[in-house]
């Protein structure tokens, strides 16, 4: 993969994605065209441990419940202190139809690690969406830096 | 026409041996999501609804009774066409939930009629229903897709009455909502619009690994088809549209938020969508009712966001998340 490479040799921040089956955030992602590295589906397989900042990009679960809003795989990979040290921002993926709790998983999260919401989109996001948070992220990093 | 694979047999369901995931995940999503229109104290809005004019309650009636009609189509024909098509018995059993949960919501709109309206009101609408041209063939250009012998566009046209059909009548709600009336209706839908949306994305995820079993040719084909039946829809929910909001100068409004809807429905498809973000920028007091607890957007790079502020950080433990 592309990306994995360009995240060893990048001065800025990578993405860390999560994605199920349904792949929607996959396709976001792939379609920023940034660098980015995406936690393993499976719950047995050892999860990933990052070596430089990131910003992490996930889906929300469940039907509104705080409880179960974040997948799993997120979760235990935030556990590891290392990479929860490392994140420097959110995005969630969701849908407007779960009203209050659209994109849920990424307020945790923020509140949880301390680091700012970016930004929401629906399914696999319009070119709009694409083209905001390329955008946005570029700026962020050279604020961080 | 397709090599899907259908279930041959019945044989005892073990849900500790899945195919799919997918299938566990939405099944568990689904009846965690469980309601009854009798947790909604409808009775509350006797007052509003009083409030409204008789044209407006008309209307009101009118978008309530096209919904109902979505939703028995759906239970009583689309899951279980559905049902038909589906690859693993986990699947299936979804589609049994599906079913119910339409039948759930299309017995809340008879529900809100009896709280507020008068049986006469009632009666007129559901002969409106019957012989109103454009609700009929929105029904027509489904069922035929239903009662057609082919599983990828059965899950097309499902998903495309689930994420784009309803939403011409959604709007009324959301927008009397955002007017502070009929609120405890609108968190009635709330609740069925949160329903549907996992109702697309299942169907559509269930498409989508359908689709990309088949030829390129295939594909295209199906692809080429999906889109034509969403012009063919939308076409006609303009009409729809206008013969029901004209009146009340909401019509282009209502628009805006079918294009918002149609792209949603391509995209739980896997397909890109197809209205530019010119003419969907539903009106931002519409997107507020749908959460209307939200107190902050999220647009944190164009700074337009609410403030953040940085706190102490705390330890993250599997217990903390509550998973």
């Amino acid at each position: 993969m592309l990306v994995d490479a360009a995240a060893e040799s990048s001065s800025a921040g990578s993405i860390v994605y999560f994605s199920t089956k349904s792949g929607n955030t996959h396709r976001f992602v792939q379609k920023l065209g940034l660098a980015a590295q995406r936690l393993p589906i499976g719950r047995e397989e050892p999860t990933l441990r990052v070596t430089t900042p990131y910003i992490l990009i996930t889906p929300t679960y469940g039907g509104g419940e705080v409880k179960g809003a974040v997948p799993g795989q997120v979760i235990r990979f935030l556990n590891d202190e290392h990479n929860r040290r490392l994140i420097r921002g959110v995005i969630a993926a969701g849908n407007t139809n779960f009203g209050d709790a659209y994109g849920l998983a990424g307020r945790i999260i923020s509140e949880k690690c301390h680091v700012p919401l970016l930004y929401r989109f629906e399914l696999f996001g319009t070119d709009d969406d694409v083209a905001r948070v390329r955008k946005g992220v570029e700026e962020f990093w050279k604020r961080q830096t | 026409m397709t090599t899907m694979q259908r279930l041959s047999r019945v044989n005892a369901i073990n849900w500790n041996r899945l195919q799919d995931d997918k299938d566990l995940e939405v099944w568990n999503r689904l009846t965690s999501n469980f309601w009854l229109p009798e947790k909604v104290p409808l009775s509350n809005d006797i007052q509003s609804w009083n409030t409204l004019t008789q044209q407006e309650k008309q209307l009101t009636i009118r978008v309530f009774t096209g919904l109902t009609l979505l939703d028995t189509i759906q239970s009583s024909v689309g899951a279980p066409v559905l049902m038909e098509d589906a690859r693993t018995p986990h699947e299936e059993a979804v589609y049994t939930n599906i079913a119910f949960m339409e039948s759930v919501h299309a017995r809340s709109y008879s529900s809100i009629f009896s709280t507020l309206c008068t049986t006469r009101d009632v009666d007129d609408a559901f002969r409106w229903s019957e012989e109103n041209p454009t609700l009929q063939a929105k029904s027509e250009l489904i069922l035929e897709r239903y009662r057609s012998d082919d599983p990828l566009m059965r899950k097309v046209a499902s998903v495309f009455l689930e994420s784009f059909l309803f939403y011409s009548g959604f709007y009324l709600p959301m927008y009397w909502s955002s007017h502070a009336k009929l609120t405890n209706t609108a968190d009635l839908i709330r609740l069925i619009i949160r329903d549907e949306a996992v109702h697309g994305y299942y169907i559509g995820y269930k498409f989508q690994q359908a689709l990309a079993e088949a030829t390129p040719e295939r594909q295209q084909e199906v692809k080429d088809y999906a889109y034509e039946l969403l012009l063919e829809l939308y076409d006609n929910e303009v009409r729809y549209t206008e013969s029901l909001y004209d009146e009340v100068g909401l019509s282009e409004d209502v628009k805006k938020f079918l294009h918002y809807n149609a792209n949603k429905a391509l995209m739980n498809l896997g397909f890109e969508p197809l209205f530019p973000s010119s003419v969907t920028d539903v009106d931002p007091t519409i997107m507020a009712a749908l959460s209307p607890s939200a107190d902050e957007n999220h647009d944190f790079f164009s700074g337009s966001g609410s403030s953040y502020v940085i706190g102490k950080a705390v330890a993250t433990e599997d217990d903390d998340w509550s998973f």
